[in-house]
């Protein structure tokens, strides 16, 4: 462990030379703009500056785009606060009180709170990094499509358990979603399933055409039913502001430490930071004291989903330079940069390119650092676009989300598709069903079902799989636990009053 | 949509003859805005690598004119990337890398296409496959582990794959065919997923090409027991101690009579003039000269074949054969 330091201390020297530190704030803002445009997203960002990277260094080349990277997550939340379209899968959570506090005229401590959880996630999840490198990398190993199941399962039934909806309205919208997710190739016997001979459908429904619909454009006909205005017009533009939430954000550490370690924990895992962040959502939602007021603008709500997807996010860059698995398209994209810079991701990175390796983590400590203070100078700007009239922005919102949709596939039917789910949207939000659920379902649908069947085709169909070592049976417990949470409670009440019948 | 699209080339041509006029009566085709590279398959696997790879040498050597865009579009088993250059018939600005299934994906999934619906331009190279298992299973060669597999009843042991009824899977059967024992196939959605769990231990063994497990092996968490190829691999650079590509025994050799080969090819859309396709031909021939298209070879141990023409034409015939031969006889076809 001690020698991880004194590499970590020569990372610094290579990651604070001043051109690094230039590429650095170059590629957060670069990202910061990518990530406020949805469906550019940072896969394509990445994926077009790559070519401009090949004839620096790869230390440089790989921190110009990291930052990248790190700066579009920190635009991804800029968006799902001021007008509730997430642009990134793990963004989504932090839609449902971060949108409601612009709403009330909170949006600059929602930002700031978003912001500096991110920062704090991260920043957690490169110490871990630091300090036990090698452990998680033979963590990592240890899952099978049991253990992914096991973990897609405790991320499912956490919500079911957690959420203070009807259960049954959370399983008919998980349940839509599912449905929506099994659209395309089926991965295991390789035939098309649903796509009723459209050659559109091939590819099924892509999560950000899916969500940029329901929450972009249901929240516009929404707004647009309640007579064209946006709450949260009265808010004042203080500079002051980020210096104010600051000072309440430590009450909440209690929050912030339980969702590092999910985030952590689902990083490393390879789960990634989607289900990290509705997991954390949820388990502070049922743990806050405030939970009741969860999804109208409770500042946990942004503090939980946050923390724990930059945690994971952060702590998932560790098994792919290890393993040479990318956990995101972006991810790809940079592995494919790696191999034309001559470096091999894989178990011999750490050692051959030690240099190469610290100099990144390093980047990862300095590049969240320079991120932090510079999207923090933004809050007062982004913050004031709500005052603009709620006529002359959605118009702006609306070509944006289409342009968003066209550019995931180049493909007007996404468009289209774009305004079917704006119109489910609208609907669902109307008869109180909860959109979230739906969403987690077409994120992870796919990837479950996959694990699901894997299993049971490496098994010969036994159910045993999922029990059949110690780690597989703990997280399905824990899921089973959380799923059954609710008729838990009712038991455990009714055994209470029969025991103590005072 | 259909208007847009027709703006869009109008657009487009207008921009094309201005640009064209500039240039002397005599010079032949060029590129005039950016080419779409066309990758029928997802992010991070052995085509979307080699597209990167393609996409940085042209870049960095500025061998073309204008940019080259690398576009994944993996939906349908890739079936969605071909169509799309299918229907853009006489676009001379978009090509499309293929592997396998441009055999397969048709023939399994019937989605409606062929390679004869395409400009063939040129073969870069195959891509060869390999025989993995763990490095700390007891088995040292090819014998071993059929002896071993053979000694079990059908189904023990596990081998993993990239996709279903794809050319892993055909390997598989032909082998377990070869072997005279079933085997259980688990598809994955990677050949980097792939090499991982070989790692882990969840399965027993893996097709995957050289250079999805190359670094595995450099770490000594994987050992190839064979390639599937009618010669040993000419690449003799060490990899493992004393251990190279050219060091791995052939499967024939080793009483596994299964040979199979990956096409690492580039088409165009149909209707296309000679003379593009003759522009990309060369700007191909151009990449093959430069250092790091060699380093990429040597580092994934291909089979450097390069064809182009009538040969290519050729050849693909030949492989669309097999390819119906192999996938009848293991019962992929759509429709059974």
């Amino acid at each position: 462990m001690f020698e991880n330091f004194i590499n970590l201390y020569h990372g610094f020297h290579i990651a604070a030379d001043p051109f690094n530190i230039l590429l650095m704030a170059v590629g957060i803002l670069l990202g910061v703009i990518i990530g406020v445009l949805p469906g550019l997203g940072g896969a394509n960002g990445v994926a077009i500056l790559l070519p401009l990277t090949f004839s620096m260094s790869p230390t440089s080349a790989i921190i110009l785009l990291t930052c990248i990277y790190w700066g579009a997550l920190f635009g991804g939340a800029i968006t799902s606060v001021l007008f509730n379209i997430p642009g990134e899968p793990w963004s989504v959570a932090t839609t449902f009180d971060g949108h409601p506090m612009a709403r009330n005229g909170k949006a600059g401590e929602a930002l700031t709170a978003a912001f500096t959880s991110s920062f704090v996630g991260a920043f957690v999840a490169v110490i871990m990094i630091t300090l036990i490198a090698p452990l998680v990398a033979q963590f990592a190993l240890q899952f099978g499509p049991a253990e992914k199941f096991a973990v897609y399962f405790l991320a499912f039934a956490s919500f079911v358990g957690m959420s203070k909806e009807p259960p049954a309205k959370t399983i008919v919208s998980m349940m839509i979603g599912f449905a929506l997710a099994a659209v395309g190739l089926d991965m295991v016997t390789g035939q098309l399933r649903l796509t009723f001979g459209s050659t559109e459908l091939l590819n099924g429904f892509d999560f950000l055409i899916a969500v940029i619909g329901l929450f972009g454009i249901g929240e516009i006909l929404l707004t647009m039913e309640e007579g064209l205005e946006f709450r949260g017009k009265a808010a004042k533009i203080d500079p002051r502001i980020v210096w104010k939430t600051w000072k309440t954000l430590p009450k909440y550490w209690a929050t912030s430490l339980r969702s590092c370690i999910i985030g952590c924990w689902m990083g490393i895992t390879p789960a990634g930071a989607t289900p990290a962040s509705f997991m954390a959502y949820g388990v502070a939602k049922r743990i806050s004291k405030n939970g009741k007021n969860f999804g109208n603008g409770e500042i946990e709500g942004v503090i939980a989903p946050e923390t724990a997807a930059h945690a994971a996010g952060t702590s998932a860059m560790l098994p792919m330079l290890a393993l040479g698995v990318p956990g995101s398209p972006t991810a790809a994209v940079l592995l494919g940069g790696l191999l034309i810079w001559g470096l091999q991701p894989g178990p011999m990175l750490f050692v051959e390119q030690s240099e190469f390796v610290w100099g990144l983590i390093a980047s990862m400590y300095l590049g969240n650092v320079v991120g932090l203070i510079l999207v923090l100078t933004t809050v007062p700007l982004f913050a004031s676009i709500l005052r603009i009239p709620f006529s002359i922005i959605a118009p702006v919102i609306l070509v944006i989300c289409a342009i968003g949709a066209y550019t995931v596939n180049n493909n007007v039917f996404d468009v289209i598709m774009m305004l079917v789910f704006g119109v489910l949207g609208y609907v669902l939000k109307k008869t109180n069903y909860p959109l979230a659920p739906l969403v987690l379902a077409i994120v992870l649908g796919d990837s479950a079902e996959e694990a699901f069947r894997q299993s049971l085709l490496s098994s010969g169909g036994s159910l045993g799989i999922f029990f059949s070592n110690g780690l597989v049976s703990t997280i399905m417990g824990i899921g089973l636990i959380a799923g059954l949470w609710p008729v838990l409670q009712i038991v455990l009440n009714r055994f209470r009053r029969v025991a103590q019948p005072a | 949509m259909k208007h847009f699209n027709a703006f869009g080339l109008g657009a487009v041509a207008a921009l094309g003859m201005t640009a064209l006029s500039m240039l002397p009566a005599s010079a032949a085709w060029e590129p005039t805005k950016p080419v779409e590279f066309i990758v029928p398959a997802g992010t991070g696997g052995g085509a979307d690598q080699m597209a990167r790879t393609l996409q940085g040498i042209i870049a960095k050597h500025s061998l073309m004119s204008t940019q080259l865009v690398v576009i994944n579009k993996s939906g349908g088993a890739g079936g969605e990337g071909f169509l799309d250059v299918k229907n853009a018939k006489g676009n001379p600005h978009k090509i499309v890398i293929t592997l396998s299934n441009l055999f397969t994906t048709p023939l399994a999934t019937g989605i409606p296409f062929n390679w004869k619906d395409m400009t063939p331009v040129a073969m870069l190279a195959l891509d060869e496959f390999v025989l993995w298992v763990n490095a700390s299973e007891p088995y040292k060669t090819a014998g071993d582990y059929v002896a071993a597999i053979k000694a079990a009843p059908d189904g023990t042991f596990k081998m993993g794959g990239t996709g279903s009824k794809s050319e892993d899977q055909i390997i598989t059967v032909a082998f377990e065919k070869a072997v005279g024992k079933k085997m259980t196939y688990i598809p994955y959605k990677g050949g980097g997923e792939v090499a991982v769990q070989l790692v882990g231990g969840h399965i027993n063994s893996s097709v995957n090409n050289p250079i999805e497990a190359v670094s595995q092996w450099r770490g000594d968490k994987v050992r190839p027991l064979c390639v599937f190829d009618s010669k040993t691999l000419p690449y003799t650079d060490k990899i493992l101690g004393d251990l190279s590509w050219s060091s791995v025994p052939t499967c024939v050799s080793s009483g596994v009579d299964v040979e199979y080969l990956m096409l690492r090819g580039i088409f165009m859309p149909p209707g296309v003039t000679d003379e593009q396709v003759a522009y990309f031909v060369d700007l191909f021939k151009k990449v093959r000269e430069t250092p790091e298209w060699k380093q990429l070879m040597k580092d994934g141990a291909f089979n450097q074949t390069f064809m182009a023409g009538a040969e290519f034409k050729t050849w693909l015939e030949g492989a669309e054969a097999t390819h119906k031969g192999l996938m009848q006889e293991a019962g992929f076809i759509a429709g059974n």
